[in-house]
């Protein structure tokens, strides 16, 4: 039996940062370009969102998260790409060979001139934020439930606390309010919301849900399934105080602590990731630490709004057309990106010199804060290339900024973003 | 009437049950939860202790020896994971410098196979992020470790395939002494046995009680861990303990069997011997002193924290044998540590403990001593290909963080004693052990379970009975 | 007087509507936009309403839907309900009608995706 198949493009993850990536790849010359996606079907995360509020930036109009995938879906049929389905990708080496196995094909290996990781990313378990208690059923993170529900059509729980005012959590308030269920209570860490303003408004103030803010879960009691959660409110170190304990009786906690890039892949492939990101490092051509790997989306760092997954991967499917077709750039020549006060990281991390064409580098700050500048200046001297006012900054929403070509030309050791 | 009755599916009544199967004995396990090893057996630190720790001349010491000798060949026919990877023992003073020494002593006259202490520098050449505090170590290549419950497991299975009854769901809630016997009523159903031994880890008091006179007491205690993602598992490369003091051995560090890191045990006495609940004073104590031993762990990689309970008596070792003036009934009782070291010594000895007791059995001419499990991950590449073609479903990754498949997950649900939870293809297969703890695989695991045993998919569980995953379905107003 | 947050754009602007006066006033806002976010939302408050129907025939146990339109945010409850008894049969495409004219809208609930039979 023939072990090996070969192909330009291996695309890996079939969600829209994939279906993005390789489109455009197709659309840049590219022929042979195979996408594969561990689940039976394209889409990845956004079918189970069903919720609306995709596409705003891209299409110009509001969608449903399948609706988004599928105006991507749809166009492959049309094209030389390849979608491999219900096919899981075991490892990846760094001269490009991909082990996958599925049931029709077996074990295989497939030799690519250039990869795209568009893994996404996974959910904050309970385990890692280890909240105290009892370990009953009916503890879930949010998109887990999520998909329970609107993919499966089952109601985890009927009384529900959610840990966390992240988007998902948000949403899922509102399904399970439609749905019949009843939620207590929205507890929030933080002194404020992770989520987006709109959510927070359609979701929880719609349904009258009362969101707790600086206060977390101190305990979950219940066996076999939950009974009951305790929240305590928490001092500026983020430590439950005693004396403010709150206990809701409910049979359900759901989870929305945070998503986490997806790269046991890009570990056995040796790329370098961002300990901040937990992403691969990436240069402005969404190229890794491994000539010819290129990463976009969830995999690189956590976006908030699937357009702006749309625009990177596009972006990296353009680059990669560009290094099988040759015109790529030297690795070696390059400006650091650095994250200055305020900033918990940047993507890109690395700029290839001599930049070819204006630079969008995309950031998180680390609080909200009102009417402050981006202030762009040069590692090493300090001098400032760009400023840039915000009048409003927040953790939940991404921020950029586009770095001119004529800017770069003049710091030899790099720029650091910072808000001042 | 059975010949005998083992009440508790832990690690030590399914050892018994594994050894004594293989005579010709009418043999039954009644266990109160819905699988083997719901109690202080899933939830332990998992070594393999060598044997210095028990005061030479106890129970303890003979069967954490023996033990410790057993289970390489046991693990090996029955497909168990377990690895040999030594044990150190840290000293941070001149003090515990003599505690080194004594339990070397101890070691050898137990009969430890190649202990020795090590200086400073030579534990550090060992084990390079160790703390630079330490002054010296204790060596033990024989420590190890396992998966505890795939242990039990596979003992279980193997009682079972050599003929032993389980009855789950069946907590003993009486034992009346009868003629050549004892009839015990669990779950509804009533037993008559000749023999019963009582190996009801944490509850085995109350077992004792419902028959004989009270003799000794189960003192609940406590241990919590955090266990760490893989990226963790290179800190350190062996056990690393802490010297034992009154309430334990301490806080460990050691790597898993399954290729994560676990840190623990804390040691509290608790009321009630079901308490598995975790606690922000008790996690945060075992990050303190495991970071005396190494400080290059990093808690943000935690996947997972949990609690189990030791079975801690009122006497100072384990308490083996028959009961005076209640023939035929047998305590296996106070199996502290190092008790699933030496579970299966205990195992092996019953069949002569029963025989001074004026029960004799003779051996089966046939039975079934090994066990065999696909496990995917562990292939090379052409033995992957070779069972996808043979299986398809070996083809299909359910669970993406451990790298398990759906032939896996369907070989567990039809062996011997098949789990119908979602946990207990965890504890026979590993879906949901890693990162993402079962968020991604669990429906998935959900259907399949469903779809083999032929039941609702509402109706499948996470753990114990009762523990139902799903509350309801979505969308039922058009249908009768 | 209502105090709400406006939901424009990510600014999140806290606004005062009173609506006590035969002229509604909007204070706290940002920019016009705001303004008329808060008389909508005080007047006659919608929303898009998503959730799922049975299917059958198809690779899943249920589609989703949507309203293709805002509804009043007061019938959101009574509009999901309808879809309980509703079960669509694949194939189905993405656009398709499930449920006509919500409680008289003039709105109907749409399939979110296309769905193949199996």
């Amino acid at each position: 039996m023939e072990l090996t198949q070969i192909c330009d493009l291996a695309v890996i993850g079939g969600g829209p940062a994939g279906m993005a990536a390789a489109l455009e790849a197709y659309q840049s010359g590219v022929e042979k370009i195979v996408i594969i996606e561990r689940d039976k079907e394209l889409g990845g995360i956004l079918n189970q969102c069903i919720h609306n509020g995709f596409g705003l930036h891209y299409f110009k109009e509001e969608l449903t998260g399948p609706e988004y995938a599928q105006r991507f879906s749809d166009q492959i049929p049309g094209t030389t790409i390849q979608a491999m389905t219900d096919t899981m990708v075991l490892d990846i080496s760094p001269d490009k060979t991909i082990h996958l196995v599925n049931t029709k094909n077996g074990y295989q290996q497939l030799k690519a001139k250039a990869i795209v990781l568009a893994m996404g990313c996974r959910e904050r378990t309970r385990g890692a934020i280890g909240i105290p208690g009892e370990r009953p059923s009916g503890v879930f993170t949010a998109g887990t439930a999520q998909r329970y529900l609107n993919m499966e059509g089952y109601l985890v729980g009927k009384r529900a606390v959610i840990l966390g005012s992240g988007d998902i959590g948000l949403i899922m308030a509102r399904r399970l309010s439609l749905e019949g269920a009843k939620v207590l209570a929205c507890v929030e860490l933080m002194p404020y919301s992770n989520g987006l303003n709109r959510n927070v408004v359609q979701c929880l103030n719609d349904f009258e849900i009362p969101l707790y803010l600086s206060h977390t879960i101190t305990r979950i009691t219940g066996t076999p399934r939950v009974e009951s959660v305790t929240i305590s409110k928490v001092d500026e170190k983020r430590n439950p105080i005693p004396g403010t304990e709150i206990t809701f009786q409910c049979d359900t906690v759901l989870l929305s602590v945070g998503l986490i890039p997806e790269n046991e892949l890009s570990k056995t492939a040796g790329i370098a990731l961002d300990p901040r990101t937990r992403g691969p490092v990436v240069f402005e051509n969404m190229e890794t630490s491994v000539e010819g790997i290129f990463a976009c989306g969830n995999t690189v760092h956590v976006h908030d709004l699937v357009d702006f997954v749309t625009a990177e991967s596009q972006r990296a499917g353009r680059y990669t057309a560009a290094y099988i077709q040759g015109q790529s750039p030297s690795p070696n020549a390059f400006l650091p990106v650095t994250a200055g006060s305020m900033v918990n990281y940047t993507v890109p991390q690395k700029i290839h010199l001599p930049a070819s064409a204006p630079v969008e580098i995309f950031f998180r700050v680390a609080m909200p804060m009102k009417d402050k500048k981006i202030v762009v200046t040069a590692s090493g001297t300090g001098e400032k290339l760009m400023e840039f006012k915000r009048l409003h900054l927040a953790p939940g929403e991404m921020e950029h900024i586009t770095i001119p070509t004529s800017a770069l030309e003049k710091v030899p050791d790099g720029i650091e973003i910072a808000i001042v | 009437m059975y010949d005998a009755i083992i009440i508790g599916a832990g690690v030590v009544g399914c050892s018994v049950a594994a050894y004594l199967s293989r005579y010709e004995m009418n043999l039954a396990v009644l266990e109160r939860e819905n699988d083997v090893a719901m109690g202080s057996t899933r939830a332990n630190s998992a070594i393999v202790h060598a044997g210095y720790d028990p005061l030479p001349g106890t129970l303890m010491a003979k069967y954490n020896v023996r033990g410790s000798m057993l289970y390489p060949q046991l693990c090996k026919k029955l497909s168990v994971p377990y690895q040999q990877i030594g044990s150190l023992v840290l000293a941070f003073s001149p003090q515990e410098d003599q505690v080194v020494r004594d339990l070397y002593d101890r070691g050898v006259k137990n009969g430890v196979p190649g202990l020795q202490i090590l200086t400073k520098e030579q534990a550090l050449a060992k084990e390079p992020n160790l703390s630079e505090q330490i002054t010296s170590a204790l060596y033990a290549p024989t420590g190890a470790i396992v998966s505890p419950w795939e242990f039990a497991i596979a003992m279980a299975e193997n009682a079972n395939q050599n003929g032993t009854a389980f009855f789950f769901d069946h907590p003993v809630t009486g034992i009346e002494k009868i003629e050549g016997g004892y009839r015990i009523t669990a779950g509804g159903d009533t037993f008559e046995s000749r023999i019963v031994i009582n190996a009801a880890g944490t509850h085995a008091d109350q077992v004792n009680d419902m028959v004989a006179p009270h003799t000794f007491s189960i003192l609940p205690n406590k241990g919590q861990y955090y266990v760490l993602d893989k990226n963790q598992s290179d800190v350190v490369h062996s056990v690393i303990f802490q010297c034992p003091s009154k309430v334990g051995k301490g806080v460990l560090v050691s790597p898993t069997v399954h290729g994560n890191l676990i840190v623990g045990p804390d040691a509290v006495d608790v009321a009630s011997p079901d308490d598995c609940s975790t606690d922000r004073e008790g996690l945060q104590f075992v990050v303190n002193q495991a970071m005396r031993s190494t400080s290059k762990f990093q808690l943000r990689e935690a996947i997972r924290n949990f609690a189990g309970v030791r079975a801690h008596s009122d006497q100072d070792d384990f308490i083996i044998g028959p009961v005076e003036g209640f023939p035929g009934f047998f305590n296996l009782a106070g199996i502290k540590s190092p008790g699933l070291t030496s579970a299966p010594a205990i195992g092996e000895d019953m069949i002569r403990i029963l025989k001074e007791n004026g029960f004799s059995f003779s051996p089966k001419d046939q039975v079934v001593e090994t066990r065999d499990v696909v496990v995917f991950h562990n292939l090379d590449h052409q033995q992957r290909a070779e069972m996808v073609k043979k299986n398809p479903l070996y083809g299909r990754v359910i669970c993406r963080c451990e790298t398990i498949t759906e032939g896996e997950i369907v070989d567990a649900l039809h062996r011997p004693l098949p789990p119908h939870t979602i946990d207990g293809i965890k504890r026979r297969c590993g879906c949901g052990l890693g990162r993402c703890q079962g968020g991604f695989c669990g429906p998935r695991v959900q259907e399949i379970i469903a779809r083999e045993l032929g039941i609702p998919y509402m109706a499948v569980e996470k753990d114990k009975t009762g523990s139902y995953i799903i509350l309801a379905e979505t969308k039922q107003g058009g249908v009768k | 007087m209502k105090e709400l947050i406006c939901i424009v754009c990510p600014r999140g602007c806290h606004l005062s509507v009173d609506d006590t006066a035969p002229e509604i006033t909007v204070t706290g806002n940002a920019c016009p936009r705001g303004a008329a976010y808060g008389k909508k939302e005080v007047t006659a408050p919608a929303r898009v309403v998503t959730s799922t129907v049975r299917i059958s025939g198809a690779a899943h146990r249920r589609l989703p839907v949507k309203t293709r339109g805002e509804i009043p945010k007061g019938m959101m409850a009574e509009a999901v309900k309808l879809l309980d008894e509703v079960t669509v049969e694949a194939p189905v495409k993405v656009g398709d009608v499930i449920l006509p004219n919500i409680l008289g809208t003039g709105i109907d609930f749409v399939a979110s995706r296309t769905m193949d039979k199996t």
